[in-house]
Parts: C-alpha cells; sequence; structure tokens
C-alpha cells in the first residue's frame, strides 16, 4: 500500500513555523515512514507543476503557515486546498494574519516607501520592485501583493486551525500522532473546524503565578519593573500581559520565566474577538472611576492597536485600520 | 456621496435608568430621530466591547451606550466598567483610524425623557456629519490587483 501524500506550504511569515516542525526531534522520522512527502519546498525539491500534476484530493494532509499577502500565495492556497484532503491553517500567520497582518495597519504605498526609500534601505536610484521586468530569455514577473493581508481561511475552506507563533513542538508532535492514528483506523479525526493542538482555555489558566482580586493604578513597560515579583501575576504588577484573552496550549511558557503573554495562541475558545476580549480584560482591572483618572491610566498603553492586535489584526473583526483600504 | 446619507446606529441601554428613560421619551410623545436601534440590556457593564466592534464592522455608523448615572447603578459599580471600557475602546478605534467620536457613552436616568430624545437628535447628526463608515464596503472590495500594480508605478 502506498503512504498518504503529505504537504507543507509557507506564504506571508518568518519561517520559524518550519523550525517548529523540524524541532519534533526523531519524530520527523515518523512523518517520513508514515507520509510520502509530496511538496515540502523548505525541506526538499519539488516543482509547483508536480503539485498540479496530483489528481484532486490526493494529498493527504496539508499544513500551511503563512498569511496571504500576495497573489501567488492565493494562487497556491486555491491549489494546495484542491489536491488536498485536509487543509491546516497552521500557526498564528495563517490563522490570524500574526505580525505580518500588522501592516492592515498602513496603507501599502507606504509599506513600500518604508520597505525602499528610508534611511536603512541603500537604494539611491529608489528603484522599485517591477511586475513586469523583459530580459533576454523573455518576460519573468514577481506577484504583485495584495491590498491588505488576508487569513489562509479568508481565502479558501480550512479543515483545522493550529495556533501558536510557532506552534509548539510538542503540540505538532501530538497532532502528527494524531493523524498517523487516523491513518491506522485506530482514532477518528476531530470535526472540521476544529482548532487543534491547543487548549481551550487561556493562558492564566496554565500560569502558575499568584493571582489575587486585581487592582491597577499603571501600566508600565515590563522593563521599567525591577525586579519583578518573580511569584505574582504579571498583569497585577501593572504590565499588560495578554494571558487572559490567549489560548492555553503553550503551558504559559513567557509568564513562567517572566516575560509577559504577547498572545501568540491568538483567541481563546468561544472569543469572537481577540482584541475586544483582551480590552475587556485590561479596562477591568483599572483601580479607578474618574475619567480623568482613567485616561491616566490607559496613557501606559500608548499604541492601543499594537497591543491588543499583535497577532490577530488580520483575523479581527475588522480585519484591518481603515488606512488600509482605498476606498 | 450624493445621494441621502441616513446613519446606522446600534443603541445599548441598560434595563434599569436608560431604556426606561426611552419609555419615557415614548409615553410623553417626544419625536426624535428614528435612526437608533435599541438593544436593552441589563446593564452598561454587560456590555462586551465585542458587541460594539460587531456593529461598527457590520454596518453601523456609530453606537449608542447609554447607561444610570454615576453612583445609581442597580448593579452598584457596573456603569463604571462600562466608562473604562468605553474610554479604552475610543482610544483603540483612533489606532484603527475610526473617529472615536462614532461611539458614545451617555449617563441618563429613568426620568430623563428630554434628555434621551435630545442625546438620540445630537448624535445622529454628529453621525451624519461624519458620513458613513461603510465597513462592510470596505471589506467586501478586492482591487487587490490594482492596488498594487498603483503603488508600483
Amino acid at each position: 500500500m502506498s503512504k498518504p501524500k503529505f504537504a507543507m506550504y509557507w506564504s506571508g511569515s518568518c519561517g520559524g513555523c518550519e523550525i517548529a516542525v523540524l524541532n519534533i526531534h526523531e519524530k520527523i522520522l515518523e512523518v517520513d515512514a508514515h507520509f510520502e512527502i509530496a511538496f515540502w519546498p523548505v525541506a526538499m525539491d519539488a516543482k509547483v507543476k508536480d503539485v498540479e500534476a496530483l489528481a484532486d484530493g490526493e494529498i493527504l494532509l496539508t499544513l500551511w503557515n503563512g498569511s496571504i499577502r500576495n497573489v501567488e500565495n492565493e494562487h497556491m492556497a486555491r491549489l494546495l486546498r484542491r489536491k488536498s484532503k485536509l487543509l491546516v491553517s497552521f500557526g498564528s500567520c495563517a490563522t490570524e494574519g500574526c505580525v505580518p497582518g500588522l501592516a492592515n495597519l498602513a496603507p501599502l504605498h507606504e509599506i513600500i516607501d518604508t520597505a525602499y526609500t528610508t534611511l536603512t534601505t541603500d537604494n539611491p536610484n529608489n528603484i522599485r520592485p517591477q511586475p513586469v521586468t523583459k530580459v533576454p530569455e523573455g518576460e519573468i514577473s514577481i506577484p504583485m501583493l495584495t491590498e491588505r493581508v488576508h487569513t489562509l481561511a479568508q481565502v479558501v475552506e480550512v479543515d483545522y486551525f493550529m495556533p501558536g507563533c510557532p506552534p509548539e513542538s510538542h503540540q505538532i508532535a501530538a497532532v502528527i500522532d494524531l493523524v498517523i492514528q487516523v491513518v491506522q483506523g485506530k482514532a477518528e479525526l476531530p470535526r472540521k473546524g476544529a482548532v487543534i493542538g491547543a487548549g481551550k482555555s487561556t493562558v492564566c489558566e496554565e500560569c502558575p503565578r499568584k493571582r489575587n482580586v486585581k487592582s491597577i493604578k499603571a501600566f508600565c513597560r515590563i522593563q521599567d519593573v525591577a525586579p519583578l515579583d518573580p511569584e505574582l501575576c504579571i498583569l497585577e504588577q501593572g504590565i499588560p500581559c495578554n494571558g487572559p484573552a490567549t489560548r492555553s496550549g503553550c503551558d504559559a511558557r513567557c509568564p513562567r520565566v517572566g516575560a509577559q503573554c504577547i498572545g501568540c495562541y491568538g483567541p481563546a475558545e468561544g472569543v469572537t474577538d481577540y482584541g475586544a476580549r483582551l480590552l475587556s480584560a485590561f479596562a477591568s482591572v483599572i483601580d479607578a472611576d474618574e475619567p480623568e483618572e482613567i485616561e491616566r491610566i490607559l496613557d501606559g498603553i500608548p499604541d492601543p492597536a499594537g497591543q491588543l492586535y499583535r497577532f490577530s489584526l488580520a483575523g479581527s473583526l475588522f480585519q484591518a485600520g481603515a488606512a488600509a483600504f482605498k476606498n | 456621496m450624493s445621494e441621502h446619507f441616513e446613519p446606522v446606529i446600534i443603541g445599548f441601554t441598560c434595563n434599569w435608568c436608560s431604556y426606561r428613560a426611552a419609555d419615557l421619551a415614548g409615553t410623553t410623545r417626544l419625536k426624535y430621530a428614528p435612526n437608533v436601534r435599541l438593544v436593552r440590556l441589563m446593564c452598561s457593564g454587560r456590555i462586551d466591547p465585542t458587541f460594539v466592534m460587531k456593529a461598527l464592522s457590520g454596518g453601523a455608523d456609530g453606537v449608542l451606550i447609554t447607561g444610570c448615572h454615576p453612583g445609581e447603578c442597580h448593579y452598584i459599580k457596573q456603569n463604571y466598567k462600562a466608562l473604562r471600557r468605553h474610554l479604552f475602546l475610543r482610544r483603540l478605534l483612533k489606532g484603527l483610524g475610526i473617529a472615536p467620536e462614532r461611539i458614545r457613552l451617555v449617563w441618563v436616568s429613568a426620568a430623563e425623557g428630554t434628555k434621551w430624545a435630545s442625546t438620540i437628535n445630537s448624535f445622529v447628526e454628529e453621525i451624519r456629519a461624519l458620513g458613513p463608515l461603510g465597513w462592510q464596503k470596505k471589506l467586501a472590495t478586492d482591487s487587490k490587483q490594482d492596488a498594487a500594480q498603483e503603488v508600483l508605478a
């Protein structure tokens, strides 16, 4: 019997998800033992035409990491969707836009200007990438940016979501184990659309720090609090910690080592909009009733959009700031 | 925008003061702008910012939140919670490039039918002046390739 096919593809992302997959160590051999790797550009040579040659649905499992940032990403998402039985939105970029999604706060021309004309870029002739370039061999083209960053599920139907920036390796290993068991007929797949490889609660649930009634008189940056109480809830110490809104599954890695949660596992189960939930949580712990005092405390969070949507802007209710839209 | 613009406003009222103010305005037969669609909640403290953001991103042009006066909340202090969320949400909207004036929080007691009517009228006019938010329209347009071509040209 031939082995089921596996694919992994990256689009608008940093490549950390791929490294997290390699971090499952020897388990990677099990992937090879149970799957035929049909397409995985970062790990082995294969061409898009090889994927095009496959029958629809011939790939059993595709892990897709990365946001949809250009028209090629979009084309590949459609292609791999068609060729795959199970398409997993793998990691924060694919699932909710992640840090690339913050580009949705600015118009496209500003993004291009920043990349090609700011002081940090050595580009004296102000050269810009051109969609089509003529070379002796013919015409070559590069994919155009989309108007704004999209999540994978905004472009194609997704079967499962796996959050995390990147997903924790032990969670990846567990998901791979599950798929192998499903292939062997020993387990059943979760319901379509489910979040896999993560918990259902919040990071606070997994955090070992002591929690009391929170009442905050000032928000501050973590480097301004020295020394940090090693036992006490980080939010209680006035540092905006995203734990209350963030999905569990990472074992509260950051708070355990004295850094605030920044929310990479995305919204907890049942949360519609990550930023709204976090805003609610922060507002509830502010210890002030007078508008002037509340405003003074809120000054401690100078960039609300960045704080509340560091990982989830593209997947939020608004999906972008007003500046990202032309109309 | 050549055609006439009628703002769509979602109003969240608390059961104990502000919804009764709306009732009073009605029984007193006060006339006021019909643009606000009311949703009655038990308390302004029940308002999850998600409700407001869903309204705005789903097609509303403004959101009105009303509650009991400070010190008069039926649940003692929950209107202060609404105030804190409101002030924070205004900052978030500003960060997203949306005019924070599109959301307004007003304290209205059960006896203030006239204040209710005038609040609605002034808010409707303010939103009318701001123009449509039209977020659904923004999300629906997909001028992707054109957008990029223009930038690089």
